[in-house]
């Protein structure tokens, strides 16, 4: 799925890639490709982990793990990185999912259980500022139910926010007529995808 | 001659009312004024308004403000963390109020206290429950949430160096909310590892210039328990 996701992102993009499974992009992008990675806590030009005993704990990602510079990387405020978000200056944002509506809601921020603690973190910031947000998912939950869906039910993390979705089933665009399927895995049908999928889909 | 250094931590949060909103910040452990945080809980104010991106780590800094109960209200963006118990604890009894804030807004509200800023419309968040009962308005056929600048009394910020006029630069992301809490307070104490002479800094490189900071006190670099280079063996 990360490797599915890396093969889309253009030379030259800055890209946030969200806590979790989008992380995981990062050990896929494509060599050849200059890709810029972004961070809300105040970089661009991430690098990799560092190695182990080089960690500078003022030098975090998002998920407050250790990580590099590339050279010409920057550091800025918050408000200066959440307006990169905000104000559509990011190429591509990936991000994970509870659930994704056939409009391109997202709803990734809280299970709305009433014990939960809630936390939102940057998550309503990246999904409506990036020029192109990307859903990165399980097609269904452990128990089997779809996660792309007609309208969400878990809280709403943005409106209309997505542009691709990418299960471990499939890659699927968020249109103006609806959800567009782009490619389904080998040996999965049409109607076996649809049959996993909470809202009506449209052949490419 | 202006003199904004401060000879200790103690001396720098002596005068932090009851009742007082204080801005703390760091992102992760970077940029953590927990020494500042430290000499707040020795000094013993209570019935605070605490603006933080979260809420407490561990026992130290704002987690053993936390436990000690001296703070009432928490504005933050993701209190949620697998060692923020004194937060869990005091939210699941009813016994600290939470504004649960998206990050961007979170830092922008800010922002907007120190730029004297009445408010502004947003995209973040509308249509959510984070959105419900703010005025919202259609611009150019796009939705937006009208969200109100967030004052502070005092703001704690960690930076790298400064120098007498509070003129500050920061440590790669230990920089975060550090300049946009530092404009957005009435009173704003900065820690910093290295006091240098008036001139020093690149004018060029100064992130935070001193007309936003009013106390500067030094601290060793060794005695920082979050962020900063790695402990000293």
């Amino acid at each position: 799925m990360a490797a599915r996701v890396a093969r889309d992102i253009p030379d030259g993009a800055v890209v946030n890639l969200g806590i979790g499974l989008p992380t995981m992009v990062a050990n896929h992008l494509p060599t050849g490709r200059e890709i810029v990675l972004h961070s809300e806590n105040g970089v661009i030009g991430m690098g990799p982990a560092p190695r182990e005993g080089e960690e500078d704990f003022d030098l975090i990602n998002a998920g407050k793990q250790p990580v590099t510079l590339l050279p010409g990387g920057v550091f800025f405020h918050h408000a200066d990185s959440f307006a990169m978000m905000r104000g559509g200056h990011l190429d591509v944002c990936v991000l994970g999912a509870f659930q994704v509506s056939a409009s391109g809601d997202l709803a990734n921020w809280h299970t709305g259980a009433p014990d939960a603690i809630p936390a939102v973190g940057g998550a309503m910031d990246l999904a409506i500022g990036a020029k192109k947000t990307y859903v990165m998912m399980e097609h269904t939950t452990k128990s089997g139910e779809p996660k792309v869906v007609e309208r969400c039910t878990y809280p709403l993390t943005g409106i209309g926010c997505v542009t691709r979705i990418y299960t471990d089933l499939a890659v699927i665009d968020v249109s103006r007529r609806g959800l567009a399927v782009v490619e389904i895995v080998d040996g999965l049908s049409f109607d076996m995808l649809q049959a996993r999928t909470g809202a009506p889909l449209e052949r490419a | 001659m202006i003199q904004k250094e401060v000879a200790s931590l103690q001396a720098a949060v002596a005068d932090i009312a009851d009742g007082a909103t204080v801005m703390i910040g760091g992102f992760g452990t970077a940029g953590l004024p927990n020494e500042l945080v430290g000499a707040l809980l020795e000094q013993g104010a209570k019935d605070l308004t605490i603006i933080n991106n979260n809420a407490g780590n561990g026992e130290t800094g704002l987690a053993a403000l936390l436990a000690a109960r001296r703070v009432r209200k928490i504005v933050c963006s993701f209190p949620r963390q697998v060692d923020s118990h004194h937060f869990d604890r005091l939210y699941r009894a009813g016994e600290i109020e939470l504004e649960l804030v998206p990050q961007g807004n979170l830092a922008e509200r800010i922002r907007a206290a120190g730029a004297g800023i009445g408010g502004f419309f947003t995209p973040t968040g509308y249509g959510t429950e984070l959105a419900k009962g703010k005025e919202t308005r259609e611009i150019d056929g796009r939705m937006y949430v009208f969200e109100t600048p967030l004052h502070a009394d005092v703001a704690f910020i960690k930076a790298e160096r400064g120098d007498r006029w509070g003129n500050l630069t920061y440590r790669m992301t230990a920089r975060n909310f550090g300049p946009v809490m530092a404009m957005a307070a009435k009173t704003t104490i900065a820690t910093v590892h290295e006091m240098v002479p008036l001139g020093t800094l690149d004018p060029e490189c100064v992130v935070t210039p001193g007309i936003f900071v009013q106390r500067i006190v030094r601290i060793d670099r060794v005695a920082t328990s979050a962020g900063g280079f790695r402990q000293q063996a």
